[in-house]
């Protein structure tokens, strides 16, 4: 199909209907309204569910009926609807109905503000409810990315019964980028759902539920989630590598940093210095076995973030006692940095 | 006495497998517990109309959180007070389903309380069971939005006051006077008369929803011996002298004759006719083109556009773009967004690239338009030596003091006063540069606007625009 000129967060939405998501249920607000808006026009048009719903609480409640159905439901939020997702999303988790939920972050905490920032990782890669669980969270960095991986959260949400979140920034779901889209999918996941409760006589013995009274059954309950996280652990790592084959100097952020970070390693190169880039594409499950490498092979790691160093603490645990040493840079108030920012930066951590 | 007139309905399971220990044929309820009986009136309406195959119970937070032991249904357990919304989103994705509420009085009336009202408020096609014993049963007999004035629980030790807690919440009242609810009635299961009564409310709540008429809910008053510390005999008492005095029993709502009904239609696409809706399908004049012949200087440019709120700087940004993208190139637009967008200026940033674009920022531009004074003044130092300023002649009253970049003056605004209206400077800009640069064909850029600009009636002028922006590149 030819190329369309949008905006990441209506890519969101056109990616999602591709994916064959039944149902769309959200709540405005910026910098994510635009996937709401999306939604309302095209959900409708397709013969699909949208519903502005009272809250965010609602919101994700109306995913997991849809979701606990089996059908792809998409919800849609920045950080003070994500907290509010926060206790659908958990119970979601314990009784594995797949969503999608996306979070284009602004600026907290409170209110904050509406310029991009990253500031919702803690929340949403750690699991901001309560219980032990934690989510598929993926991070596009392009408005191909935007329709791409939210195609793939829906799969990725199916095959492991888990929300899956699309965590981007504000900068990427309002630039606009061609985007190639691709042909719609199959629509009939629902055959494939032996588990889910979709009001027939076939799936009528079924149950969705969280509640285990029993401490054994909780406990198993518990550890069948943590060997379904171990194994998205090591199946469905995804990040990106740019020129670190020869590079003394990596440097990390994903979102709307690494674009910046990735024309700064260009320059860097220009300059002579060796610099390259790794972008984690999931930060659950973190590309750790890359870091650790790269702790091995370079002198340095920059990590940077629009936040007070959330994913920092993730690439530390990877790296660990490694050689590298693991830099910081952030900004907290909605300022992207600029390309000359992270070049003076690299050059000065270059110099030692 | 209730046994008489209740029989275990095939709606209901015989052997309550879902409950764990070994005692799988007890329901986990106190004796004179209200829940049950409720729960085979329900399992027997489901029965007799056939529909417990297509039914879903929703389980809620409450003493009644195991209702999903009990139903032969479908069945899903949600969080305290959600279940209106979660019957929403099974109902709106599976509009055959028979989606039953079941909720106690703190889950509906208190944290659920929002999710109850705007559920009926949408007037969503579900039933609602709403089981009111003034209490909280499961958590130890705490006191309820519905604990009556003066009695006492564990929260409300002195007796509930009219001073620190307020009324009891008539919910079904309360529900009643919102335009799209259709049928609501409170019932009492007490007695066996009023669990008669009960049966038919029951079975006229659900074949409202059979029949497409939208939100009903029946509100029971029903017995809770353990929180309220009470004998079950007792109990039954207390319902009928104390919470009927101050909740009426009967129907607060009933327009079920009026109501049409409505079910959803289903629509079914094909693959095309999908991508067709979704606008994928349309015609873009594509002509592949590498940029070997357009001016070193004017290559993979960056640019920044820049003006007053409301001098279509977006669109002019967004017309480049789709532009670029047509021509096979790399492209990125954004808006200025965040600390950028105060004091009534916007801009857009825009990248116009044959290699990957990196940071879609434009922090030092190759092209910069500037439509106002503030814009020229901000930005000039920005520009990239060796690259180019257009400026607004009609709002600039200074020429741009560089001497390293090419500065190329026209009075846009009045150029488009003359044509009519001034939202159209930001088209003469778009003639003037793909005049300066040849970077952009004119074919191309007459499709990229045609997608670019919503309300099509607007396109014939805007080209004029951009024909004149044209022009006037030529005279200068
Ligand atoms: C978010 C949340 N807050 C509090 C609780 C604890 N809790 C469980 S049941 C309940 C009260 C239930 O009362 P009601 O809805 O009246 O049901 P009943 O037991 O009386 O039938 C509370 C407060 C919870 N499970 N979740
Ligand atoms: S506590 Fe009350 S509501 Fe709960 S089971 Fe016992 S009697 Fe029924
Ligand atoms: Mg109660």
């Amino acid at each position: 199909m030819a190329k369309e000129l949008i905006k990441g967060n209506e890519a969101i939405v056109k990616g999602a209907l591709l994916a064959g998501s039944r149902c769309y249920f959200g709540y405005p607000i910026t910098p994510a309204s635009e996937i709401a808006h999306g939604a309302a026009t095209f959900y409708p048009l397709l013969g699909r569910t949208f519903l502005q719903a009272e809250s965010e609480i609602a919101a994700i409640q109306m995913c997991y009926g849809a979701g606990g159905t089996g059908a792809r439901a998409l919800t849609a939020s920045s950080g003070p609807g994500i907290s509010l997702k926060c206790e659908g999303i958990s119970y979601a988790a314990g009784s594995q109905v797949p969503i999608v939920i996306a979070d284009i972050m602004r600026g907290g905490p409170g209110l904050g503000n509406i310029a991009p920032a990253q500031s919702d990782y803690n929340q949403v890669v750690k699991g901001g409810g309560h219980g032990n669980y934690k989510l598929i969270v993926l991070a596009p960095n392009c408005a191909q990315e935007m329709c791409d991986l939210t195609m793939l959260a829906f799969d990725l949400a199916d095959k492991y019964r888990t929300p899956v979140f699309v965590l981007t920034d504000g900068f990427i779901g309002q630039m606009m980028e061609p985007v190639e889209f691709p042909e719609p999918v199959e629509l009939d996941h629902r055959k494939k759902k032996d588990w889910a409760v979709m009001g027939d006589a076939e799936t009528k013995g079924n149950l969705i539920n969280s509640i285990y009274l029993n401490e054994e059954e909780l406990e198993e309950h518990n550890q069948m989630l943590q060997d379904k996280y171990a194994e998205i652990e090591k199946a469905e790592v995804r990040f990106e590598d740019y020129l670190l084959d020869d590079a003394e100097i990596a440097v990390t952020g994903f979102g709307i940093v690494s674009r910046v970070l990735k024309s700064a390693v260009d320059v860097c190169r220009e300059k002579g210095i060796k610099a390259g880039l790794l972008r984690p594409i999931t930060l659950f499950p973190f590309p750790n076995d890359r870091f650790a490498e790269l702790g091995d092979s370079m002198k340095h790691i920059l990590v940077a973030e629009l936040n007070n160093g959330q994913m920092l603490v993730d690439v530390k645990m990877a790296v660990g006692c490694r050689k590298a040493r693991v830099h910081f840079y952030n900004r907290m108030g909605g300022v992207v940095p600029s390309v000359d920012e992270m070049v003076e930066k690299i050059t000065e951590i270059a110099k030692g | 006495m209730a046994k008489d007139i209740l029989r275990k309905p095939t709606g209901f399971m015989d052997i309550y497998n879902f409950k764990p220990g070994d005692d799988k044929g007890n329901t986990h309820y106190c004796p004179g517990c209200g829940h049950g009986i409720l729960h085979k009136l329900i399992a027997e309406a489901l029965e007799d109309f056939g529909v417990a195959d297509r039914t879903i119970m929703i389980s809620p937070v409450g003493c009644s959180v195991f209702v999903y032991y009990y139903f032969a249904t479908g069945n899903v357990q949600v969080a305290h007070g959600r279940a209106p919304a979660v019957a929403t989103g099974i109902k709106r994705t599976n509009p055959d389903s028979i989606v039953i509420s079941y909720q106690g009085d703190g889950d509906l009336a208190a944290i659920g309380g929002n999710n109850i009202l705007q559920a009926a408020n949408r007037g969503e096609n579900i039933t609602v069971f709403f089981v009111n014993n003034a209490i909280y049963g499961m958590t130890g007999g705490q006191m309820a939005p519905t604990t009556l004035i003066g009695q006492k629980t564990m929260t409300s030790p002195y007796g509930r006051s009219v001073q620190n807690e307020g009324y009891p919440i008539k919910m079904a009242e309360l529900l009643s006077t919102l335009e799209t609810t259709t049928y609501i009635e409170r019932t009492s299961v007490h007695n066996p008369k009023n669990i008669a009564k009960t049966r038919k409310a029951v079975r006229k709540a659900i074949k409202c929803q059979i029949d497409g008429k939208g939100f009903s809910l029946v509100e029971t008053l029903a017995m809770c011996p353990s929180g309220w510390k009470m004998t079950p005999v007792n109990s039954t008492k207390w319902i009928e002298e104390k919470m009927m005095a101050y909740f009426p029993l009967g129907v607060t709502k009933d327009v079920i004759e009026e109501r049409e009904a409505y079910f959803p239609k289903k629509l079914e696409l094909s693959n095309l006719e999908i991508k067709e809706k979704l606008g994928l399908t349309k015609e873009r004049l594509f002509v592949k083109r590498d940029m070997s012949d357009v001016h070193d200087k004017y290559r993979n440019p960056h640019i920044k556009i820049a003006g007053f709120g409301g001098q279509g700087v977006l669109l002019l940004g967004r017309v480049l773009a789709e532009a670029g993208m047509r021509h096979g190139w790399n492209v990125s637009w954004i808006p200025s967004y965040g600390p950028e967008m105060r004091g009534g200026t916007a801009n857009c940033q825009v990248h116009i690239d044959e290699r990957p674009i990196g940071a879609p920022v434009v922090d030092r531009p190759s092209i910069l338009v500037a439509l106002n004074k503030p814009s020229l003044d901000k930005f000039e130092p920005t520009v990239k030596p060796g690259g180019i300023i257009f400026y607004n002649t009609s709002m600039i009253d200074r020429k741009p003091a560089r001497d390293d970049v090419e500065i190329v003056g026209i009075p846009f605004s009045d150029i488009a006063d003359e044509l009519g209206s001034l939202r159209f400077a930001n088209m003469v800009v778009v003639g003037a540069i793909i005049e300066k640069t040849n970077l952009l064909g004119y074919d191309v850029t007459i499709d990229a606007l045609n997608e670019a600009i919503k309300n099509k009636k607007f396109v014939p002028a805007n080209i004029k625009a951009i024909d004149r922006g044209i022009a006037e590149m030529k005279k200068l």
